[in-house]
């Protein structure tokens, strides 16, 4: 039915004038509570829905999008697109993708769990339970920020005005918990998760609200250290953030706007041989997991980086026509058109142990928290504020916060001194321990 | 899409959805109140239009329409929430039961709101919102943009200019019986330029915007002087040298830079940080948390201004909240639910990113009055050190005070004198301490442009700052160079 929906949409910007149209549709349902301090804080049900259309007239195009499905405002939306369409600049590269690429059967990637739903007491008691171990592990803690239990039921299908449609459902459950612990005046928040396709993959509450509760306890009696120059051991969380700026540099729309430090360096050497990147789109029940991109072509796994080496850059139709090479099939939709995701991003692991690398290190810094915005994505600048953990002779000393690292992208994954064998996919990016030769710790 | 500015919300939900003020007041009344000490209803209605002009011609256009409605019901601390995107009588009975199902899991705690009044202000009439603007007029307008950016430097090699205009139509019904409407027009003209020579790259971005009217950006030519800015930005950061590693003395330039403010000490006066004693400046009310010279204001009432509001999401008028004064720490921002838990008086603080949220308390134009010191004098004072003009995002870790604020222009400071540009860098502080260190404020007190957007929590909202020159002692400064 809601095929349908879509075509009949692209129906009609044809007969409007539209050379050429596709779309896609977004429906979904939310139920989220917050748990704080053992009450029950907030729950919040959601149900939506979203249409979004790209029109071509010709070699311009023109995108819209509406919540409102009513036959009404779908059509106002149909022509208001169209019309935009016209007013765009022609341009050689536009175009929906050859209809030959699209998929034809969709894999069943095991994306949606087909267990009944339960009740909303059972949802508040997971959440409940995530935070009431968390508030039991240890006497600091004495305050919290509250457990979440979400789940999320989405529906997707993609269509063009040629007449293919495919769809697929996915499901999403997690829990998360921040507690607040505090001693001598001093006061600390952390967080852990755990989320997953499958309400059974979600880690067990308990085990979530501990790890978090540990994950705060060491932060308290942070210090800042003197400004010096160290061995820098990133933990799998703040790891996976700079997997999340390789790929950003090497997505297209970045790449033809000259505005990435991967700029023309596809098949040189951009990091140590002991780096490998992959996107893997076809996980059975992986949360990046998806059978086809925003427009309608078959996922793959793709390596980027290849023992230090760059593969492959992330690209959609349009920014791979601009730069004269094949879609990698990344289009994703957002908002405001087609643009480039990554779906499984991954760092595949190494042999050494995490305790292996930190002890392999004399003095430096053990990163668990990064804050801010400060990487430059033309040059590869990187500046961030951390969090973390001292390293004195090979072992976990004392905490360190206010302090900043700093030195650039492309340097630092040259500098890649080891890799853990701790690749756990937690989320849909996600690297294992990471260990870089040098980078300035700024502080005192 | 003129309807949208000309009409008012009542009508215009009404006439387009059948729901009419008491329809509101019906499923407030049958549904929420008597069960609950607070409820309202929140309806939406956005359009959202982007123009992006690239390699000199016009790449981007697109349109968007996006409407719902919230229903919220709060007892004691809990929230009951429900949104839906088809506003309908029967999907808001619907979200009204949700909601209220868990206020019927706990006792109300007889603490019942205050209702909101005072009048709506009227910050952002205009008589042609961006929205409505012939299309030609603002396509002609990035054209400009474009031209005027390649024609600052040679090396500028890549130019991205984007137009993004909104109109948001609301309607919040609250249990008090108090309904109140707004429309809002909210726009933003950017400019990113790319610079190359001798195979280096550099980016520079300027931009700027409000609730005003596309004429906004051709006053004094304040089109071109975005489009240079970026320019010169960009060719500027070709000869950055690496920026200084360590703790030093930070001059900040006025305008943007006020981030500080909004990071530092900001949002650690939310209320809902302080209600719940996670924010590490709970319970330091009427405490010394900066230098005298230090003011700090909250004021969502200036007029045209990207974070001001005639009402806040709850429907409660803006208002204008000192929150530090000469050092003391006098006050929080606020919405109704933390204000009621607290005691204390809804400040208009109470904002939503969409109806897909519940309120929370949020800031609006967040500034430092101006001081006394020549912004000249200031740079001349510092023998070392690091002169800040423009800045890329902030965050903040509520609970331990730390922040930081990414530097985009900065430069260093030699004997009283501005030097070479640096790098970007990241500086990080401690929100309690960093203003106690603030020992010189300059005249030259600036708002922003009109570019920023704050996060909490996944929700994004416009919201302002604004600075005069200042110098902090003491601040630790990320960069490579030991």
């Amino acid at each position: 039915m809601n095929e349908d929906l879509l075509v009949g949409v692209l129906t009609r910007a044809v007969a409007k004038g539209a050379t050429a149209a596709d779309g896609y549709l977004i429906e979904e349902s939310a139920f989220s509570a917050v748990v704080r301090l053992g009450d029950l804080e907030t729950v919040t049900h959601a149900r939506d829905a979203r249409l979004s259309l790209r029109v071509f007239a010709g070699r311009a195009s023109a995108a819209a999008s509406t919540s409102d499905l009513s036959r009404e405002s779908l059509e106002r939306v149909v022509d208001e697109a169209t019309s935009l369409a016209k007013v765009t600049a022609e341009d050689p590269h536009a175009g929906l993708p050859d209809p030959q690429d699209l998929i034809r059967g969709v894999p069943d990637l095991d994306l949606a769990d087909a267990s009944p739903d339960e009740t909303p007491e059972a949802k508040i008691d997971v959440a409940r339970r995530c935070e009431a171990a968390a508030l039991e592990s240890d006497p600091c803690i004495t305050n919290s920020e509250g457990a979440e239990y979400y789940d999320r039921r989405a529906r997707y299908v993609y269509a063009t005005s040629h007449g293919f449609a495919r769809g697929y459902a996915t499901t999403t459950f997690g829990i998360s918990v921040s507690p607040v612990a505090a001693r001598n005046g001093e006061m600390q928040r952390d967080s852990w998760y755990s989320t997953a396709r499958k309400r059974a993959r979600v880690e067990d509450p308990v085990a979530v609200g501990r790890t978090a509760a540990a994950r705060v306890v060491r932060r308290l009696g942070a210090r800042k250290v003197k400004t010096v120059e160290v061995p820098v051991v990133f933990d799998p969380e703040t790891a996976a953030s700079l997997l999340r700026s390789i790929a950003g540099a090497a997505s297209g729309p970045s790449l033809y706007r000259r505005a990435s430090f991967l700029l023309d360096r596809l098949g040189t050497k951009v990091a140590a041989p002991a780096v490998t990147i992959v996107d893997d789109a076809l996980i059975p029940a992986g949360l990046g997991s998806r059978p086809f991109d925003g427009e309608g072509l078959p996922t793959a796994r793709t390596v980027l980086v290849r023992e230090g080496v760059l593969e492959s850059y992330l690209l959609d139709t349009y920014s791979a026509r601009k730069l004269g090479m094949a879609s990698t099939h990344h289009a994703t939709r957002d908002g405001s058109g087609v643009s480039v995701s990554t779906s499984n991003l991954m760092l595949l692991p190494g042999r050494a142990t995490p305790a292996e690398l930190i002890g392999s290190v004399r003095r430096g810094l053990y990163v668990t928290e990064l804050i801010g915005f400060g990487v430059n994505s033309v040059t590869g600048d990187y500046s961030r504020g951390a969090v973390g953990l001292w390293i004195e002779n090979g072992e976990l000393a004392y905490p360190v916060e206010e302090i900043t690292v700093a030195g650039n992208l492309l340097e630092m994954f040259q500098a890649v001194d080891g890799v853990g064998a701790d690749l756990v996919l937690r989320e849909r990016t996600a690297s294992p321990t990471l260990m870089i030769g040098r980078m300035v710790v700024a502080g005192n | 899409m003129t309807e949208l500015a000309r009409t008012r919300p009542e009508s215009f939900f009404a006439d387009r959805f059948n729901v009419t003020r008491s329809l509101l007041e019906r499923v407030l009344g049958s549904n929420l109140i008597g069960r609950a000490d607070d409820a309202d209803i929140y309806l939406e209605y956005r359009v959202n239009e982007e123009l992006q002009l690239e390699e000199g011609t016009v790449k981007k256009a697109s349109r968007h329409v996006s409407q719902g409605a919230g229903v919220r019901a709060l007892s004691g601390t809990r929230t009951g929430y429900a949104h839906t995107d088809d506003i309908s009588l029967q999907n808001l009975e619907e979200a009204a039961r949700q909601a209220r199902a868990i206020a019927d899991r706990a006792s109300t705690s007889g603490v019942v709101a205050v209702p909101s009044r005072g009048r709506p202000h009227d910050l952002y009439a205009l008589a042609e919102p961006p929205l409505a603007t012939d299309l030609a007029r603002k396509l002609d307008l990035l054209r400009k943009v474009d031209g005027a950016a390649r024609a600052a430097d040679p090396r500028v090699t890549q130019v991205i200019v984007s137009l993004t205009s909104e109109e948001v139509v609301t309607l919040i019904a609250t249990a008090s019986g108090w309904t109140v409407g707004d429309v809002r027009p909210l726009t933003r003209l950017n400019v990113t330029a790319i610079a190359e020579e001798r195979g280096k790259r550099e980016i520079g971005a300027h931009g700027g915007g409000g609730r005003v009217a596309l004429d906004f950006f051709l006053e004094d030519e304040r089109w071109r002087r975005f489009a240079r800015e970026a320019a010169r930005q960009a060719v500027l950061k070709l000869r950055a040298v690496d920026a200084p590693a360590g703790t030093m003395t930070v001059v900040l330039g006025p305008g943007w830079p006020g981030i500080l403010l909004h990071e530092a000490v900001g949002h650690g006066l939310e209320g809902d940080f302080n209600r719940k004693g996670t924010s590490a400046f709970a319970g330091r009310m009427g405490q010394k948390v900066a230098s005298e010279l230090v003011t700090v204001i909250d004021d969502g009432t200036i007029p045209n201004r990207r974070g001001s509001l005639n009402v806040d999401d709850e429907g409660t008028p803006t208002g204008r909240t000192v929150l530090i004064e000469k050092g003391i720490l006098v006050g929080y921002m606020q919405d109704r639910l933390n204000a009621r838990l607290m005691g204390m008086a809804a400040t208009g603080n109470g904002r939503r990113e969409s109806y897909a949220y519940p309120p929370m308390p949020r800031m609006t134009n967040t500034f430092m009055p101006a001081g006394e010191d020549d912004p000249e004098d200031i740079i001349k004072s510092v023998r070392r050190g690091l002169y800040a003009v423009s800045f890329g995002g902030g965050q903040v870790d509520i609970t331990n005070g730390k922040f930081v604020f990414s530097a985009s222009e900065a430069y260093l400071v030699e004997d009283g004198r501005v030097t070479s540009p640096v790098k970007g860098a990241t500086l990080i502080g401690n929100g309690p301490e960093a203003l106690t260190r603030v020992v010189r404020v300059g005249r030259d007190l600036k708002l922003d442009e009109g570019v920023g957007t704050c996060g909490k929590e996944g929700q994004s909202v416009p919201v302002g700052v604004g600075l005069p020159t200042i110098r902090i002692d003491d601040l630790t400064v990320g960069g490579t160079a030991v």
